[in-house]
């Protein structure tokens, strides 16, 4: 009895349990086997459906009776924005399409096994904490070239092509080795957060320069407040992201350029140097040493207390603490101060990017379909009713317009704009998750203490170079 | 009858031992076999042959887990085995004799229950409650009381000294009460004439428990040390939940299963995941093997 098959693909489940049942009875090992089991994966593939015609109404050219199915992450922003908003609007153009919705905290839990098995979701939001890493998707040929999408005339104006209706930098943050794969659809913006009412009572202002900064900090740690935080438990990236940027201000964008694209040395450039030394000094003068062991949501709670002066984070945060923002609170960003008189960029240059990333399957049944649902959201009816429901900007130009933000998300928008084109992003934690996570603990190692600039930015760098040299890690350039 | 005797019993093993190999046997053969590979979860692995193993020989996180592997296979069941004794006995043969039978002490019934209270607890809600109790500000239990008496909090989980020791302490309160009660019922099956004949003598209630208990209850004491070394090989829903930054601070408290978590579903590295796992198994066997070869000892028979 031969038990190894030529072509796993040709195993269904009856046959493999009837040969796993006959090896249980003969105890017989079959390695060969069991490759049919778990890793098979992408063997087997989904038939696709075939294109329907191409019109004006539309120019992907979906079959208008295609079902699709669309997954959705249920964290900060819901699931109302897909079932309320988006899931109509392709339900408008393709009355006779089925759409099948699912929401989940876990994505990877849910989909791990359906990619394995070759039968993958059209549309899917792959963000929270057990998201999928997207360089192993892309790298294993699973997402969808959305070259064809950004191409495609938007809904609409049809003069007027779906890539020039969003903010430049969106294609670019979703592309791998310059193809965009993913759609990131919120617009974030990152800096540092303090609460309008307490800087008011106090007289306080923002800072613009390092001493001002530190003036402020000495004066809000006078109060009996601690001036600065982040928490070290779950969310050290808050505080490396802060000392990334603070780089890039100081030595320009190729700073972060070079860090991405993992150029020998990248990080022991001078630039990151000042910047991690400055922000040590921070950590040992105004950090409460308790903050390590502490969780984003409880740091966040002690700000909303006024117990904590500054906090670094993206411009999610006020629609994540409104439960516990006491009124009047005010929330209001300041971007990353300058270190010197001499930094590349301005003081108003900041970290800002698109965020809460989309794909299509490239191997699920009707990839047009997925595409087509990307044109949708991306339509300005898509993009407000987007912002309507969950508060917060997309990238799509016009959608938020006439829009009034609370007051969080309107500072962040002035900063953006304030910001001009000394606007930047950086990339290398969702290429590189090992990279992210030494940077996490390093940036902890620094921050309170146990060691310094020069110590910390060599082992970064180490693990830089370690993944630099795996060859059995993707790897990105931009 | 002896003719239809192998058609009968393998009737009776066909379905469980079809289960055991499709749910069990499978799925770690395959570890082997997906350790051989770069799998990264989604399309067909790649095979690399030794490459993962090679690799993890000069992985600081590895060995580092492996070196707290160590420390927890010492101190947890030393700990833990120490102190339910010590309950066990208490609880049992600990109070006075009325009527020629052991008692154990005031209130023995009502204390049994309370110590097998966080053997019912989940093993997330634990280590979720430890957090509160650990917490290092004054919103902590032993902390919130510490910083009203003016002292400075105790930095519990995150100074990289005492964050393990932390977690152990968390392992051991967990596992005692188990361990009460299966040394309490080594001790019932214990006759009560041996510690009569040994009270008769003079013995005093440390003699009796290292004369009489002990040497009596040597094969429970050996299951336990097989379990608890075991369970020092796992302890990764605690280090999990409980710890800094996932093992932290800067993998002060990691643990095998927590670097295998993080390369298979943080880093999608399912081939080097499951070479971590293939290790984590020889570790488990041999530790097993020779616990039960080195603590082989004739048992008493009464």
């Amino acid at each position: 009895m031969s038990i190894t098959p030529e072509h796993p693909a040709a195993l269904d489940r009856r046959t493999v349990l009837r040969r796993a049942a006959a090896v249980g009875m003969l105890a017989t090992p079959a390695i060969g086997l069991l490759s049919a089991c778990a890793t098979s994966g992408g063997d087997e593939e989904n038939e696709q459906v075939a294109g329907g015609t191409k019109s004006a109404t539309n120019p992907l050219g979906v079959k208008d009776d295609a079902p699709i199915e669309v997954v959705i992450f249920n964290g900060g922003y819901g699931e109302k924005y897909a079932t309320d908003v988006h899931e109509p609007l392709y339900k408008k153009a393709f009355p006779k399409a089925e759409i099948k919705h699912q929401s989940t905290q876990a994505i990877s839990t849910i989909l791990q096994p359906r990619f394995a098995s070759g039968k993958p979701p059209e549309f899917v939001n792959n963000s929270g904490e057990k998201l999928m890493d997207f360089g192993a998707l892309v790298a294993d040929g699973q997402l969808q070239d959305l070259t064809e999408l950004w191409d495609a005339p938007s809904v609409d104006d049809p003069a007027k092509k779906v890539r020039d209706t969003v903010v430049p930098g969106t294609i670019e943050a979703g592309s791998f080795n310059g193809k965009p794969y993913v759609l990131y659809y919120v617009s974030t913006v990152f800096g540092i957060w303090y609460s309008g009412k307490l800087f008011k009572d106090n007289g306080w202002a923002p800072a613009k320069t390092w001493d001002e900064f530190i003036t402020l900090l000495t004066a809000i740690k006078a109060k009996g407040i601690t001036p600065y935080g982040y928490a070290g438990a779950n969310a050290a990236y808050y505080q490396w992201n802060v000392i990334l940027t603070q780089a890039a201000k100081i030595g320009g964008v190729e700073v972060l350029k070079n860090i991405d694209n993992l150029e020998d040395g990248a990080w022991k450039q001078d630039a990151v140097k000042q910047a991690a030394t400055a922000w040590a000094e921070v950590g040992s003068k105004f950090i409460d040493k308790s903050f390590e062991g502490l969780k984003h949501t409880d740091v966040q709670l002690r700000q909303n207390q006024y117990k904590v002066g500054l906090y670094p984070s993206g411009d999610w945060l006020e629609g994540e603490q409104k439960k516990d923002t006491p009124s009047g609170f005010e929330y209001q960003l300041m971007p990353v101060p300058s270190l010197t008189a001499s930094d590349k960029l301005p003081a108003t240059a900041l970290r800002a990017t698109a965020g809460e990333g989309y794909f299509v399957s490239a191997k699920s049944a009707n990839p047009k379909g997925g595409l087509e649902y990307m044109r949708q959201m991306l339509s300005k009816a898509g993009a407000k009713g987007f912002t309507e429901v969950v508060k917060a900007p997309t990238v799509v130009t016009a959608g938020s317009e006439g829009f009034a933000f609370p007051p969080g998300v309107a500072s962040s928008q002035a900063a953006l704009k304030a910001a001009g084109q000394d606007v930047f992003n950086l990339y290398f934690d969702g290429w590189y998750k090992e990279l992210d996570t030494e940077a996490r603990t390093a940036t902890n190692e620094l921050m309170f203490g146990r060691i310094n600039a020069d110590a910390y930015l060599e082992r970064i760098q180490k693990r830089a170079d370690a993944i630099k040299k795996d060859s059995s890690v993707a790897k990105f350039k931009r | 009858m002896r003719h239809g005797k192998y058609p009968f019993v393998i009737g009776f093993l066909f379905a469980p031992v079809t289960l055991y190999v499709v749910f069990v046997i499978a799925p770690y053969a395959q570890a082997f076999q997906i350790s051989m590979t770069n799998w990264r979860g989604l399309s067909a692995p790649q095979w690399v042959g030794f490459d993962n193993y090679r690799r993890l020989l000069d992985d600081g996180a590895f060995w580092k887990a492996v070196q707290h592997h160590g420390v927890l296979l010492l101190a947890l069941p030393l700990i833990t085995i120490a102190i339910a004794l010590f309950f066990a006995f208490l609880l049992n043969v600990g109070g006075k004799s009325s009527g020629g039978q052991r008692q154990g002490v005031w209130g023995a019934k009502f204390y049994r229950v309370v110590f097998f209270f966080p053997q019912v607890l989940a093993v997330a809600i634990i280590a979720v409650l430890f957090q509160m109790v650990y917490r290092p500000n004054e919103s902590g239990l032993i902390n919130g009381v510490l910083m009203k008496l003016g002292f400075d909090p105790v930095l519990f989980l995150v100074r990289p000294n005492l964050a393990l020791w932390s977690i152990i302490a968390v392992l051991v309160w967990q596992a005692v009460g188990f361990y009460v009660v299966l040394f309490s019922a080594g001790m019932a099956s214990i006759p009560g004439e041996i510690y009569e004949a040994a009270e008769m003598d003079g013995a005093t209630k440390v003699t009796l428990f290292f004369r009489v208990t002990l040497p009596l209850l040597w094969d429970t004491l050996q299951v336990a040390w097989v379990y608890l070394g075991i369970a020092a090989f796992d302890a990764f829903a605690i280090v999990a939940v409980l710890s800094v930054d996932g093992g932290g601070p800067d993998g002060a408290t990691t643990v095998l299963a927590m670097e295998i978590y993080r390369n298979a579903f943080v880093y999608s590295k399912y081939g080097y995941a499951s070479a971590m796992g293939v290790a984590l198994f020889f570790l488990t066997l041999t530790f097993a093997a020779l616990t039960l070869r080195l603590s082989k000892r004739e048992s008493v028979e009464y």
